[in-house]
């Protein structure tokens, strides 16, 4: 084959999100007729006739009893003889930590870099993705194939899979071969951090701070602001690894993704990570000194100053309005 | 253990970046350099586990002759010596020729343990360390925030996505790519930093290392970013702004 190989990624039993935006990129690069998906796993029967009902020629079937659990090591060696057979032009995957795990090594095994965390696709195709936090974006191109991508959650709006009824891609069975003493890590089964004290994704508004907050000292003026507005008190990574709020409290890829009707974000000046957990959001306040801070490029609502004369003004605001 | 920690030097997170002349990479004048954050974390890991378990940690950085500023920073902390691979044209390579670079410069080394940040501060294609890992035949982890010597290897706390978490063992020698906040980043002392002036720095030029290979994807240009939003700004003094806010949010947006 040429086209295009999606290689989706289980969650909880089923065809997680992200690999169906994976697969809502591919189409970028090929016609449908050249796409195909892969699962992998131990027992992929059910993942395969739920990824059949997408937009794919073929769903192949990677699987082996050495690949659940999932490991870096029994995922590259079976994806990498699955694209040897298969020969894509392109392999797209979803930006997971997973992939994370494994992807760079599979296409350093092809020669290959990956071109992680794809924003955007342009004719030719040249992959866009951002550079310096979020305050530049590079325009790559791939010099050889097979190109191995991996796209940012949130940036291709996935096909509802129910809205393929009635589409149904062929299904094959592909079983890599594999050795015991090739899976050189053991993992245990996932465990949750500290018991959830605060469920930030029900909140209906939400008041975070970020490295500009400078210090843990000046956390009461986000928390006066928060309780005036009846909102929850979060934070940007930094603040969390800092140890001046409790990591249930961060907002981002790492921490909790967000979909209240107002987010604040004061002194955020708004990394990939952060933005892609709270892109739900109805309405997005930033609060920054840096104008060109990428934060705004996704604010409905934007004042460029000093947070630490304009919270507590805010903060006065509310009170006497409200 | 013999612990290697490959470092980066990034743009100083609060310096302002330019579209440089050539419009494939930034304007490199003027710009305030630090060390990749994650790296930090990287460093800190790899000086806790010497400073329980004994050894010997080295750092690596790839660059021009301005990252020495970065590896001083890295002896006076703690590390023992490192090793510069001087290359003036980090910015057009791809993650697999950077990792090609570290990978040569670390294998004569045969270290026990191989640590770097999980992704740079400037490009964030968060790839380096999992790619060396592959080129130097080694088992690997990702996102690691607690490292734990065993018997036969390592136990290591891995980070998962929505507050999940996972234990992984491996045998070593192995490579981790460290995600931020496992540690409290250290400082230099004054005694570290007249210490560094005395380690050893050794140099390499990335032509020696058997590594060149022309890159397999082009930056062929950088550009600021397309915006998702048009951002209505609220101007005046503090009050004023926060009255106009508090009004829109009110009556225009009914969040409050």
């Amino acid at each position: 084959m040429s086209g295009v190989l999606v290689v989706l990624e289980e969650r909880g039993g089923r065809i997680g999100r992200p690999g169906w935006e994976a697969a809502a990129a591919a189409p970028q690069l090929a016609g449908p007729e050249f796409i195909a998906a892969a699962v992998v796993g131990a027992k992929t029967e059910a993942l395969a006739a739920e990824a059949a009902s997408g937009p794919f020629a073929k769903v192949l079937r990677v699987e082996h009893p050495l690949l659940a659990p999932y490991t870096a090591d029994g995922f590259k060696l079976a994806l990498e003889q699955l694209i040897r057979a298969e020969s894509p032009d392109f392999v797209v995957f979803p930006h997971t930590y997973q992939v994370r795990d494994y992807a760079p090594a599979l296409a350093a095994r092809f020669g290959q870099a990956l071109v992680s965390d794809v924003v955007g696709i342009e004719p030719g195709p040249v992959f866009v993705r951002q550079l310096m936090q979020g305050r530049l974006a590079g325009s790559y191109r791939p010099q050889s194939h097979p190109c191995f991508v991996s796209v940012q959650a949130g940036s291709f709006r996935a096909e509802h899979p129910e809205a393929q009824a009635g589409a149904s891609a062929a299904i094959a069975v592909f079983t890599p071969v594999l050795a015991p003493e090739q899976i050189r890590t053991r993992p245990s089964e996932p465990f949750r951090g500290s018991a959830k004290g605060v469920d930030l994704s029900a909140a209906q508004r939400i008041v975070s701070v970020g490295r500009g907050i400078r210090d843990a000292a000046n956390l009461p003026i986000a928390q006066e602001l928060a309780s005036a507005m009846g909102a929850e008190l979060a934070a940007s990574r930094p603040i969390c690894d800092l140890g001046w709020l409790p990591m249930e409290r961060q907002v981002g890829s790492s921490g909790q993704t967000v979909a209240p009707k107002l987010y604040l974000a004061a002194g955020i000046s708004g990394a990939i990570q952060h933005l892609v957990g709270i892109k739900g959001s109805q309405c997005i306040v930033a609060i920054n000194k840096d104008p060109e801070a990428p934060i705004f490029e996704v604010a409905d609502y934007g004042i460029v100053g000093d947070l630490f004369e304009l919270l507590p003004a805010i903060t006065e605001a509310v009170k006497s309005a409200v | 253990m013999k612990i290697a920690v490959a470092i980066k030097q990034v743009p100083d997170r609060d310096s302002q970046v330019r579209i440089g002349p050539s419009g494939r990479w930034i304007d490199e004048a003027d710009l305030q350099y630090a060390m990749n954050e994650p790296d930090a974390y990287a460093l800190e890991e790899a000086l806790l586990l010497k400073e329980k378990h004994g050894g010997e940690v080295i750092v690596v950085c790839a660059g021009p002759e301005r990252v020495g500023i970065t590896i001083r920073e890295a002896l006076a902390k703690g590390a023992d010596r490192a090793i510069h691979v001087v290359c003036d044209d980090l910015e057009g390579r791809d993650a697999l020729g950077v990792a090609r670079l570290l990978a040569e410069a670390i294998r004569p080394e045969n270290p026990d343990l191989v640590l770097t940040g999980l992704q740079s501060e400037d490009l964030g294609l968060g790839q380096t360390g999992v790619i060396m890992a592959e080129l130097l035949g080694l088992p690997h982890s990702t996102l690691i925030l607690q490292v734990e010597k065993t018997d036969t290897g390592l136990k290591v706390k891995r980070e998962l996505e929505e507050g999940w978490f996972q234990s992984i063992e491996l045998p070593t020698p192995a490579l981790l790519t460290i995600q931020s906040g496992g540690n409290k980043l250290r400082y230099a002392t004054l005694l570290g930093i007249k210490r560094a002036k005395t380690k050893e720095v050794r140099t390499v030029a990335a032509a020696d290392l058997g590594a060149e290979t022309s890159p397999t994807v082009l930056l062929e240009r950088v550009a600021l970013p397309q915006k998702q939003k048009s951002t209505q700004f609220l101007s005046g003094s503090p009050k004023e702004a926060a009255a106009a806010l508090v009004e829109k949010l009110r009556f225009e947006v009914r969040v409050l």
